[in-house]
């Protein structure tokens, strides 16, 4: 990552959840799981396999974001990239034993796409991207 | 924050002013004449859409003789791209159902 920090933003959520890391490793990483709470898919927890999650097609927007696994440390840390209309970002989960349960960390991290670098060759995405966004921000509601 | 990305998205909440906008972001910088060509809507109409754009921030004007060339402005888009808020809103929800997951799975 060589752009400046400014170009970057970051979205971390976290939150404890009474279940052993081995079981939310498993919603986190079986497709079939996966679709229950986050999208349709062909993920697998596989370094360097590439992976779609299918959300509902939007005008000018075919739903999909391609993504890459970066790694793997079963019931510990999985991380993927998250590229969606013209966003490049990438996705880190962090799976921490408690007394009662798990503490899960989802990190998204991403590019400004304001910054002249990202668009540079990203002007398709980009119009996807607009054309996308009242769609994609009322499905998100 | 709120208010910049109000005034971007109720402009571009126009499908017409929307494809001049996606016109100059595909195409690079056009005349007034160039972009009614496409448009489907009379000269006036552009010129006005062309004038929101521009007050919203998202197109820049450059004067050349007699013609006017509009081209895009990226950095207009900026308010919009709260990206924080836009992933927050859905790691949230995706967070509960993922939650609500858990409580189903075998253990």
């Amino acid at each position: 990552m060589t752009e400046p920090a400014a170009a970057t933003r970051t979205l971390v959520i976290q939150r404890e959840m009474p279940h052993p890391p081995e079981k939310i490793w498993r919603a986190l990483t079986q497709g079939p799981l996966i679709k229950e709470w986050l999208m349709d898919n062909d993920f697998q927890p596989v370094v360097g396999h590439g992976f779609n999650f299918r959300s509902t097609p939007m005008p000018k927007w075919d739903g999909v974001i391609d993504g890459e696994v970066l790694v793997v440390e079963p019931n510990k840390k999985l991380s993927y990239t998250w590229n969606a209309l013209g966003l490049e970002s990438v996705v880190v989960w962090t799976l921490i034993a408690t007394n009662g349960g798990t503490l899960v960390r989802m990190e998204q991290s991403g590019f400004r796409p304001d910054q002249e670098a990202n668009y540079q060759g990203a002007n398709y995405g980009w119009q996807k991207f607009i054309a996308g966004l009242e769609q994609v921000l009322a499905g998100l509601d | 924050m709120e208010a910049a990305s109000d005034v971007v998205f109720r402009t571009l909440a126009d499908p017409t002013r929307r494809a001049i906008f996606e016109s100059l972001v595909r195409d690079g910088e056009q005349t007034v004449r160039a972009l009614t060509d496409r448009a489907g809507v009379s000269q006036p109409a552009v010129s006005k859409h062309l004038a929101v754009l521009k007050s919203a921030g998202l197109v820049r004007d450059r004067p050349e003789g007699r013609s006017v060339h509009y081209s895009a402005e990226p950095k207009g888009l900026a308010p919009l791209i709260d990206w924080m808020s836009l992933y927050g809103a859905f790691w949230r929800d995706r967070f509960a159902r993922l939650e609500d997951l858990l409580e189903r799975m075998d253990p």
